[in-house]
């Protein structure tokens, strides 16, 4: 396999130690990356497995009235992303503000030990946590378009990911081990968790690197805010942004999904959370080979084919298959739309907007995505209870169909700014 | 500065790993739970039947105090429970089986359990109908993904006669406001039984309201009542509902323990001023027992009169889930 590329990559040397065979193929700093979002999922979901625990058992409160502010965080996210995305294009500090958010969410997991049973404090540190991961994901993002050759693009996403979502898996497991070391004991849980998130900043600090902005720029004038207005002023961005919106809307959330199949299928609801870890199963398996096809065939026909797993899921889950198959079926295929979309599309769109504004183009790709999935969750909700479930998640397929439907010509030019990698 | 070389950073992230390392078990190790110290042993045995004794939960062990001496003598038994709830020698028990899964057990007279249900979620609140047969539960489920922090509730009855097992609410048919209502985000929690073991009452939340509805286990359907209010608790002439009210309509603020007369549909406030986070037992026709928590979360058991007399009193320390035994 050899890589025909129109002009020279920037490719690092594959990090030491973990150059195996798969990864030599992607850059040391993706490597890097990956492994500080694999530490810090590790660290995350060690507190969103016990939190639980700690609110009903530890501090006996009702955690009903937490879900009431996700809407007014969610936009306060949305718009703190962007800035941070803009500052990081700005400065040229894409690792600081990444770090900064990795700190943040570091910081948070021991803001829990000082809230005590203050409700509106618990709220403000899970804020804290969620603001933390919003500002990072971008600037993150950026340094892998930045630090791989554009035709590796899908393989470097897809190896990051698979990271990402092998630290989700292990993060429970960890807090079960600690659970299971000291008693009941909550507070030790965060702070391991606490100590886990500061191990992956270290890692941060010492072996991610910043990327020069490629030669070949547009100088060393800093960005202004005027030029990243500009970005929305651009046809292909514009035409990106509003595709990448267009498809947010496509999903209804995990939430619904597997309430519908459960309903469906009577899983016994003892059961319910594991149809999250199948999901997760597929995702993590899938990412990289899926990254690394997007390289090979094209990322939009990915997308496209991520699209469409979507849409047979929710035809499933009004279809006539029942029992394990619709199970094993739905789950895998729902995988298969994480692990052929969520990466990918970042990887498609990267190289859209240039290098200077590249934080603030993939945080605008990822807020319109969360603005839209928001909206869409909201109307899934409405349809459902106007129509029922049966009818609610067909017409969520036809909706995913028709997205897809007008997102591909919106897509299409992005598709062709990158050169395929051949296979010998 | 000169960048460190590859050795030397890994040196830096084993260092960082061992010493972070080192901090966490340090601390966990400060934290960790000592040795649980055994219930202070009180000779006699804890039974469900009917007599003017307390039931309640101390230090997660199922006990028993006499009504006329509530912080006096506490009788405790093996039994672990986080919640019990007892009526004509009848008890359900929510029991911890490991840090993260729980069960309920139908406890008979002697405590020894008949039967055995796998929960999902987390236990919060458990009921027996006044005959014994009729048991509810409600259990927190959430926290599943990252990006959510919003819970839901499972609610479920059971009849002990039959076996006849309401895994959750969610499947009864729902009249709001006199028009059949469908909606994902329907919550049920917080069941109260009537005599007849087949009308109940409890709390529905959906579209951001929380409903009194009034339940009918046979034909599967729930009817909206009254907006705000939650955890009810029938009093055991079935002419009033005891429950926690929100403070302006908002569960942020807090809630009254408030009691609603079903006749007249009037609400009383009880002179208890602080927050009440529980679904309120009625220890008579005029009592209602409660649990509040210390700034450290160490549980009371209070009492208040239901008509909004009086002022509230410590009814047994260091307890909680209190049920009398009728």
């Amino acid at each position: 396999m050899y890589l025909s590329t129109v002009s020279r990559p920037v490719t690092d040397p594959p990090a030491p130690g973990r150059a195996r065979r798969g990864l030599a193929l992607v850059g040391g700093n993706v490597v890097a990356l990956g492994t500080v979002s694999l530490i810090t999922d590790v660290s995350a979901e060690m507190v969103t497995a016990v939190l639980p625990l700690y609110l009903v058992l530890g501090l006996h409160l009702s955690p009903l009235a937490f879900g009431v502010l996700d809407g007014l965080y969610a936009g306060t996210t949305a718009l703190l992303r962007i800035i941070g995305g803009f500052a990081a294009d700005r400065f040229r500090r894409r690792k600081l503000v990444a770090g900064l958010g990795y700190t943040l969410s570091a910081v948070a997991k021991l803001g829990l030990l000082l809230a005590g049973r203050s409700v509106p404090a618990i709220g403000a540190v899970i804020a804290v946590d969620r603001l933390g991961k919003g500002v990072r994901s971008a600037p993150r993002d950026a340094l892998i378009t930045l630090s791989t050759p554009p035709e590796a693009l899908g393989r470097a996403f897809g190896v990051h990911r698979a990271m990402d979502s092998l630290g989700a898996f292990l993060g429970p497991l960890v807090a079960l081990a600690v659970l299971l070391a000291v008693g009941q004991s909550y507070d030790a849980v965060f702070v391991a968790s606490f100590c886990v998130a500061a191990l992956a900043v270290v890692v941060l600090v010492l072996f991610v690197r910043e990327r020069p902005d490629p030669p070949g720029g547009t100088g060393d004038a800093r960005v202004s805010v005027r030029e990243a207005c500009g970005l929305l002023r651009d046809r292909s961005a514009r035409r990106l942004l509003l595709a990448a919106a267009l498809l947010g809307l496509a999903t209804v959330g995990d939430g619904f999904v597997y309430l519908l199949l459960q309903q469906r299928e009577d899983v016994a609801l003892r059961w319910f959370p594991l149809l999250a870890v199948g999901t997760s199963l597929a995702y993590l398996l899938l990412a990289a080979p899926l990254g690394a096809l997007a390289d090979r065939i094209g990322r939009l026909p990915v997308v496209v084919g991520g699209y469409a797993a979507l849409a047979l899921t929710y035809l499933l889950l009004a279809g006539p298959v029942a029992g394990w198959p619709l199970l094993a079926l739905t789950l895998t295929l729902y995988g298969v739309f994480y692990a052929a979309t969520d990466g990918v599309l970042v990887a498609l769109a990267g190289p859209v907007v240039p290098a200077r504004l590249r934080t603030t183009g993939i945080a605008l790709v990822q807020t319109g995505q969360a603005l839209a999935y928001l909206l869409s969750s909201v109307l899934f909700g409405a349809a459902w209870q106007a129509w029922g479930p049966q009818t609610a998640i067909r017409l969520a397929a036809v909706a995913a169909l028709g997205v897809l439907a007008v997102s591909v010509p919106l897509l299409l030019p992005a598709s062709r700014l990158v050169p395929r990698r051949t296979a010998r | 500065m000169t960048p460190l070389t590859t050795r030397a950073k890994l040196a830096v992230v084993t260092a960082a790993a061992l010493l972070l390392g080192a901090a966490a078990a340090g601390y966990a190790a400060v934290a960790a739970e000592p040795a649980r110290t055994p219930p202070p042993a009180v000779a006699g045995t804890v039974t469900l039947d009917r007599g003017p004794r307390l039931l309640a939960v101390t230090d997660r062990h199922v006990s028993s105090v006499a009504a006329a001496d509530p912080a006096g003598p506490r009788t405790v038994a093996s039994t672990e429970c986080v919640r019990v709830y007892a009526a004509a020698g009848t008890g359900v028990c929510l029991a911890a089986v490991d840090a993260w899964t729980y069960r309920l057990l139908v406890l008979d007279a002697a405590l020894r359990p008949t039967r055995s249900l796998p929960l999902t979620g987390l236990p919060n609140r458990a009921r027996v109908s006044p005959s014994g047969r009729m048991i509810a539960w409600t259990t927190f489920v959430g926290g599943d993904s990252y990006t959510s922090s919003g819970f839901s509730t499972r609610t479920g009855i059971l009849d002990t006669r039959t076996g006849a097992t309401v895994a959750s609410l969610e499947g009864f048919a729902v009249i709001r406001d006199g028009r059949p209502h469908r909606g994902a985000d329907v919550n049920f929690w917080g069941v109260t039984f009537g005599a007849d073991d087949n009308l109940f009452y409890a709390t529905m939340s959906t579209g951001g309201k929380r409903y009194l509805v009034r339940g009918d286990v046979a034909a599967r359907r729930v009817i909206t009542i009254r907006e705000n209010v939650e955890c009810p608790s029938l009093s055991p002439d079935g002419t009033r509902i005891a429950f926690k009210q929100a403070l302006d309509g908002d569960p942020a603020k807090g809630w009254r323990l408030s009691v609603l007369d079903l006749m007249t549909m009037r609400v009383t406030a009880t002179a208890e001023t602080a927050s009440v986070d529980d679904q309120a037992a009625w220890l008579d026709g005029r009592t209602l027992a409660y649990t509040l928590r210390r700034y450290d979360g160490r549980p009371d058991v209070w009492a208040v009169p239901a008509d909004g007399s009086g002022r509230p009193s410590i009814l047994i320390p260091g307890a909680e889930s209190p049920s009398p035994l009728t």
